[in-house]
């Protein structure tokens, strides 16, 4: 089971749910799995969010697998100067 | 993914080849560039903060001699917001027409109101001024304290708050509230033996590029328009003009310029659209080139800030709890770097509780643009600021408390992830070991440390490589070169195809010439791009093992790359000379054709970037200046790929951060009008005001990278913040916490602690 740790800012979506556990093949999956649980979820996450695969951040990760075991975490995009 | 190898070319130290043309004059910059007919534009700006548009009457100026176009917001079309993706602070869309050219309200004084053509730049003027707004002044906040204030006098009124549980029943001047938290906090202030509080304060300042913005641009009759422009990003310059203008980007074709300077303030547009409006007017070319004070008054310049901090602490130096409230000034649109300056405030320490609140904050003075590693230099000046003030508390050493404290690898980043690979703590080692932390210092004199930090990013690349016929080659990419780039570039091509580096040449094409390549910004370009050239060589050797095989007639899986040649794999019966590069492009046209070799990928795994400043003050008592005697820059640049532009960049970046910390500001008047806007007035740090930077590069290698590369472009910034202002605090025993420290800021500190 992937560990998905749910982006604070998006509390009001959650309902102050900040960790799960999903079994997910891949990110598509597991946006569908979260979209389900929280209704409005996958907008908000692909405006602003990039998503961190055992510490490797992806901004556009739709096709990315998730590994069994994997800690997914949100994070706000960085662009940079 | 990083690989342990022995390099012919990476860290080696080249001529870079854009350096000749640089020194003497020959490159082409935005201003260097002209068309047959081409128009001269001024544009008309804001004499107020904030005022309402009541009328403008044209009718003087279009009947100024030699006057061709005039536009006003009335000529740009409505654009829809949506969020532009790119570098901090690039914001909306739909705010970024409105601050390109002003509709019914201006923003900030220098907000543009109209735009002139004429055949000269004298008849551009004389029109400007002929042109008559009345306008309905209206009340401006000018800092984030009144722009926060009950019944604050609004920018915007339909901007309501995001980032709360429910949208808010009023409109407000802040656009976004952000929060980040770990653990309990009140318990863990509750177990701290020391607890340091303070507010630290950071001025607007600018990114002081040398070169100010400029465009030409061509409005085409068959509706394909060219703009010639300098700029961080071809691609970007191309959506943000396309959008602005309702145009397809087919339409539009951008040919990046040499550029003097960006450092992020030039990841945006100011010009470019209206200079193609001024053209689609007129029928001609148009030129637009900002003044040294339009640079100043009406372009992008870094978010003030206000940010209170609290940590608490164990008298053993771990940390128990960090608390931060981080005020974010976006300017005159929303879209401050408030989000990462929120997402790094802890993150060189791992802290067991910890709450950061942001908030971006709009006021009546220019939007701000991105600058090297936005927000994180006001974030980590109040952090590292208040470890330094724990150090002394404890009495311990402040590299020792910080290495008590650093994230390692594995440690929970405070913005989310596990970090892998980092280089935090050889950092702080080798800052401890260094000559410069031993040495004994006189009175008067301060020493301050402090750390830096970026997250580094990897977004979309793209490159071509040709082979010419005599096994030389040309590289093809999209990134404008600031910092050495096509240098870097060549490097990793020579590296990946054995020729020597002088045997590549590397083109920063347009962009109907190269692939779609993001924003030269973000630390991004000799990771990702790099990236991309490594990739698009390894497809050309992928292609001459093909050719080998074909020639040869064996299978290609019995044919290898070797020391830059095609050999039979050993134990392959087969009479084969090994051939080079060389070689097989003498053979090509036997072999299939040129040999031309591409990749197109959105990079990840940028690896993040830590350094630790050392700096070495003098402070007069008397007049309150301060002479930096020695500044130190320790950076883990993963691999650095040609050192000196590494060097360069730490360098570069820590005068920018001196220059932060000592001198720049804005200097507003009560009714929002900047009193410095010039090179005189704001004054930033040249050679004569400071000693040779020390650099010492590390190399931890980031596993997400072929060599281990890490970003290096912004990080270089974050940490001098801190470290003037720690060494400024030792010398004179007060403990500074508003920027910039300058002569009469320090010498009212000195007079008020006297008493």
């Amino acid at each position: 089971m992937a560990q998905v740790h749910l982006p604070q800012q998006l509390e009001r979506l959650t309902g102050g749910d900040r960790v799960l556990e999903l079994a997910v093949p891949d990110y598509r999956s597991l946006i569908a799995a979260l979209e389900e649980r929280y209704p409005g979820i996958r907008g908000a996450i692909e405006k602003d969010f990039a998503v961190v695969i055992d510490g490797d951040i992806i901004n556009d990760p739709l096709l990315e697998p998730i590994p069994p075991e994997a800690e997914i975490h949100f994070l706000h995009r960085i662009g940079g100067g | 993914m990083s690989e342990a190898v022995d390099f012919r070319y990476i860290g080696t130290r080249p001529v870079r080849p854009d350096g000749l043309d640089k020194v003497t004059g020959r490159a082409n910059f935005g201003a260097d560039f002209t068309l047959p007919g081409m128009l001269h534009g001024r544009f008309l700006r804001s004499p107020h903060a904030h005022a309402r548009i009541l009328n403008i009457d044209l009718e003087a100026a279009l009947a100024v001699p030699g006057v061709k176009a005039i536009v006003t917001g009335k000529d740009f079309p409505e654009v829809e917001p949506g969020d532009i993706q790119g570098g901090e602070g690039a914001g909306d869309y739909h705010d970024l027409a409105v601050n390109v050219m002003a509709r019914d309200k201006v923003l900030y004084h220098g907000h543009a109101v109209a735009a002139v053509a004429a055949t000269s730049v004298r008849a551009a003027e004389q029109a400007i001024r002929a042109i008559k707004v009345e306008y309905e002044v209206l009340p401006a906040v000018l800092d984030i304290d009144s722009a926060m204030a009950a019944n604050a006098p609004l920018l915007h009124e339909q901007l309501y708050t995001e980032g709360l549980p429910e949208k808010p029943a009023r409109p407000s001047n802040v656009a976004q509230v952000m929060e980040s938290t770990r653990g309990d906090i009140e318990a863990g202030f509750a177990e701290a033996d020391v607890i340091i509080e303070r507010t630290y304060i950071t001025p607007t300042v600018h990114q002081g590029y040398i070169e100010p913005h400029a465009c030409v641009a061509r409005w085409g009759q068959d509706e394909q328009s060219l703009i010639w422009c300098a700029t961080q990003g071809s691609f970007d310059v191309r959506s943000m003009t396309a959008r602005v203008l309702g145009l397809n980007v087919s339409r539009l074709k951008v040919i990046p310029s040499e550029i003097g300077g960006g450092f992020g303030g030039k990841t945006t547009i100011y010009l470019e659209p209206v200079a193609i409006m001024l053209s689609r007017r007129s029928g001609r070319p148009v030129k637009l080139v900002m003044t040294r004070e339009e640079v100043f008054r009406a372009s992008g310049p870094a978010s003030a800030s206000k940010i209170k901090l609290k940590i608490g602490a164990r008298k053993d130096g771990s940390l128990t709890a960090m608390y931060a409230w981080l005020g974010y000034e976006a300017g005159a649109f929303k879209g401050s770097p408030m989000v990462p300056g929120v997402m790094c405030v802890f993150a060189p320490y791992d802290v067991p509780a910890f709450k950061a609140e942001g908030y971006d904050v709009l006021v009546n003075k220019p939007k701000v643009a991105a600058y090297r590693a936005p927000g994180a230099p006001q974030a980590l000046f109040a952090t590292e600021s208040a470890m330094d003030e724990l150090a002394r508390e404890l009495g311990m050493d402040p590299i020792e408390l910080r290495l008590k404290n650093a994230v390692r690898d594995g440690s929970q980043a405070a913005y989310g992830p596990k970090f892998n690979s980092i280089g935090l703590e050889a950092c702080l080692e080798a800052a401890r070991a260094h000559p410069n932390y031993q040495r004994p210092l006189e009175p008067g004199q301060g020493r301050g440390v402090a750390v830096g930090f970026w997250f580094n990013v990897g977004m979309q690349s793209s490159a071509e490589i040709h082979v010419n016929e005599d096994g030389t080659a040309t590289v093809i990419e999209g990134n404008p070169d600031i910092g050495g780039s096509r240098a870097s570039m060549a490097l990793m091509a020579a590296e990946e195809l054995c020729i020597p580096y002088e045997n590549v040449r590397v083109v920063v094409a347009d962009t109907e010439s190269a692939g779609f390549t993001n924003v030269t910004g973000g630390s991004r370009v000799t990771f990702a791009t790099g990236m991309a050239v490594i990739e698009a060589a390894r497809d050309i050797i992928s292609q001459l093992k093909q050719r080998a095989a074909a020639l040869w007639n064996v299978d290609e899986d019995m044919v290898d790359w070797v020391d830059g040649k095609v050999v039979p794999k050993p134990g392959i019966n087969v009479e084969a000379e090994p051939m080079s590069l060389a070689d097989m492009a003498a053979e090509s046209a036997k072999t299939g054709g040129p040999l031309l070799g591409r990749a197109s990928l959105n990079a990840r795994g940028a690896g993040p970037a830590f350094s630790v400043n050392l700096c070495d003050v003098a402070v007069d008592p008397e007049t309150g200046k301060v002479d930096v005697l020695s500044f130190t820059a320790i950076q883990d640049a993963g691999k650095a790929i040609h050192p000196s532009y590494v060097e360069g960049q730490m360098q570069g970046g820590a005068v920018q951060g001196i220059g932060w910390a000592l001198n720049e500001e804005y200097v507003y008047n009560g009714d929002g009008v900047m009193e410095n806007a010039g090179f005189l007035d704001y004054r930033i740090p040249v050679a004569s005001d400071l000693p040779m930077i020390d650099t010492q590069i590390l190399e931890v290698p980031n596993p997400g990278h072929p060599y281990g590369v890490r970003g290096v472009g912004e990080t270089p910034i974050v940490a001098p913040l801190a470290a003037v202002a720690n060494a400024v605090s030792a010398a004179t025993g007060l403990r500074m916490t508003e920027l910039p420290l300058s002569p009469p800021r320090i010498v009212a500190a000195l007079e008020a602690a006297k008493g």
